[in-house]
């Protein structure tokens, strides 16, 4: 069992307000990443799960119980800190056996917890050693077992890639998807890189400013944002939003040009909108009849796929394009949109339309 | 990565780091240079040399003119009469040494043991007012001892603390807690708080988490911040003089500066009993240099 409820967490230092009602259900067994830009909350509802931070208001749920005033130790639960917080006077092993020592375990349980352990994140060589003689890779590899080495109710990690390079975090990103499938326990995962989040997680909240703005599979918060900020937080390139309005069974854009409006749209006329386009929604290639002209601004080849800005009027689209793409700025050309993959959203309140309909 | 105390401190001692380069193509100081240190280490080391060669003259050779700076009898009577008296038994001088050796350990124990714990509130936890109760704890130390003699001694008068080793142990300790305060809250601040987050979450509780986990790395700060609160309590002069009188109560700065006056003044007296009382605050001093150079530059700057 590993269910952890958070309800309603409030949270202010000082005059920020770092929480302001967050809840999140996380279902037992389940990798919950709690996705976010730096400074929406992210780790501090960690903590308040965790027992760290005294909650303004709001309550913690763990398998059920009530544990909102509950002392970390007492909430069965393990935590990998972005900075890894090995104890620097302890060996890797006196690190990974800590948790265990600390309940008392017998010395040869915890020798043979520790040798699984270091055998499953393969640092069985470094086991001697000190913090201050680990690479990066290895100390998260140490925070690690440390957090493994007993069965919590769930294991918390606070942007526990954050700080290593970019191709062991690509290499822990599978690791750490693995362990997750072998444990079967409850994993929730705070990061602010939507790639970890996409590529891990069984479901996922978008925090911004102490606020839950979506809760979803990645799919869903991917391909149905539920307002604008989703849509343009998660995703790379950003998608483009172009202002316009609806008008009968067209949609006038705020720089001139029209489309066909999606059958799906709902909108009253003359309703101010917000169209969404994601980068391969779009495209330079091929010619359709539902396109908008506009001036070639920038090309940004990014190895596998360039990234074409085009502008519209004042507008910029962003549109992905095969590597080989070519072109002057200034150039004229005319951006296939596929409307059925299009996002509408109310100018005024940022939410999306287009749920409904899909 | 934030820094531990312990990288922080560099175990390289100062004579062992390379020089700064030197001038005149390496021919060493230049002239003004060591014109100017000589003046200065005269100036600062001859009253501590005239007070060892002082303490091992005998008393015809004190008063010698011209002074005789080498070539005396070399005596250690002196010495032997700081610490035996003149029935055989132990000296007045020797019971103020050891009431010194009390009250300042005592209280430095003291102020150490309140004030590491109270810093580490001071540091961790959310406490209301925090900066005003910093700076109320420090402005108890805004007024130097002279001014508030009188008003304690009425008051020890009242409650019957006056003349007593506990009095001056408690005026001491008062002194000492809002330094080690401040001192050790700087030691604090430079560990990170994750330490303690990462043991409560292993399952020790937050007491056994800073003793564990954090009061190790502060053993360093500790040990600066006491030595400095027992060079404090050692060298005290106004409120020993002020609020104690009886020879078994009298710590050494009185009971020193009491030898002066009357008659005649036994010279080699004074300079053997002062040899003696500068010893500990210089072996100590010596002991922990380093941590004290950690401690003056670690606790004050932020980095």
């Amino acid at each position: 069992m590993g269910t952890v409820a958070a309800h309603g967490l409030c949270k202010s230092f000082g005059k920020v307000q770092a929480l302001d009602g967050v809840t999140l259900d996380v279902p037992d067994g389940s990798f919950f990443v709690v996705l976010g830009p730096s400074g929406a909350g992210k780790t501090t509802t960690l903590r308040a799960i965790a027992g760290l931070e005294k909650l303004d208001a709001g309550s913690v749920h763990l398998d059920g119980r009530d544990a909102t005033g509950d002392a970390p130790a007492a909430r069965d639960l393990a935590m990998v800190f972005q900075n890894y917080a090995l104890y620097p006077r302890h060996t890797a092993y006196e690190n990974i056996a800590s948790p265990l020592r600390a309940r008392r375990r017998s010395s040869s349980e915890i020798a043979a917890a520790v040798e699984r352990m270091s055998n499953l994140l393969h640092i069985d060589r470094l086991l001697q050693r000190r913090p201050a003689q680990l690479s990066g890779g290895e100390m998260q590899r140490v925070a690690l077992a440390r957090a493994l080495v007993r069965s919590p109710r769930a294991f918390l990690m606070d942007e526990p890639l954050t700080n290593l390079d970019l191709k062991l975090r690509v290499e822990m990103r599978t690791e750490l998807t693995r362990i997750h499938r072998s444990l079967g326990a409850t994993f929730v995962y705070v990061t602010n890189d939507q790639v970890e989040a996409l590529s891990m997680a069984d479901q996922v909240a978008v925090l911004k400013e102490g606020t839950v703005q979506q809760v979803g599979t990645p799919t869903e918060v991917y391909e149905r944002p539920a307002n604008r900020w989703v849509a343009g937080f998660v995703g790379s390139p950003p998608i483009s939003l172009l202002a316009c309005r609806a008008e009968g069974d067209r949609l006038v854009g705020a720089q001139g040009w029209t489309l066909p409006r999606p059958r799906w749209s709902t909108a009253e006329n003359g309703r101010e909108l917000l169209l969404g386009l994601r980068a391969e929604d779009l495209s330079v290639e091929q010619r359709g009849n539902t396109s908008l002209s506009g001036e070639l601004y920038g090309l940004e080849p990014l190895g596998d796929r360039t990234v074409v800005d085009v502008r519209v009027g004042t507008e910029m689209l962003k549109v992905k394009a095969r590597p080989t793409v070519a072109g002057t700025p200034g150039e004229r050309l005319h951006v296939t949109v596929d409307l059925d993959r299009a996002h509408l959203f109310d100018a005024d309140t940022g939410l999306s339309l287009s749920r409904a309909g899909r | 990565m934030a820094v531990s105390v312990d990288e922080a401190v560099s175990t390289v001692p100062a004579r062992d780091r390379p020089r700064p380069t030197r001038r005149l193509g390496g021919r060493g100081r230049s002239l003004v240079e060591v014109a100017l240190l000589t003046v200065l280490a005269v100036l600062m080391l001859f009253p501590v040399l005239w007070m060892i060669e002082t303490s091992i003259k005998e008393n015809r050779d004190v008063y010698a003119v011209p002074a005789e700076f080498f070539g005396f009898t070399v005596t250690m009577e002196h010495f032997k009469d700081v610490f035996v008296g003149p029935d055989g038994g132990r000296s007045a001088l020797s019971v103020a040494f050891l009431n010194s050796a009390v009250v300042a350990g005592v209280s430095t124990l003291l102020a150490t043991v309140l004030g590491v714990p109270a810093a580490w509130a001071y540091s961790r936890f959310a406490v209301k007012a925090r900066k005003d109760q910093l700076f109320f704890i420090l402005s108890t130390r805004f007024m130097p001892p002279v001014v508030v003699v009188i008003p304690i001694f009425l008051m020890y008068r009242q409650v019957g603390l006056i003349d007593s080793k506990l009095g001056l142990i408690l005026i001491y300790t008062a002194f000492n807690v809002p330094f080690t305060i401040w001192m050790m809250k700087g030691f604090v601040d430079e560990v990170p708080a994750e330490y303690e987050d990462a043991a409560m979450l292993d399952g020790y509780t937050r007491l056994q988490a800073f003793r564990r986990f954090t009061l190790p790395l502060l053993v360093p700060g500790i040990a600066a911040t006491a030595v400095f609160a027992l060079i404090f309590s050692w060298n005290e002069f106004v409120f020993a003089i002020f609020l104690t009188s009886s020879d078994s109560v009298r710590t050494a700065p009185p009971a020193i500066a009491g030898l002066i006056g009357g008659t005649t003044t036994d010279w080699g007296l004074v300079a053997a009993a002062s040899v003696v009382f500068a010893l500990p605050v210089l072996v100590f001093a010596y002991l922990v240099r380093k941590h004290l150079v950690a401690g003056v530059t670690l606790g004050a700057v932020r980095r």
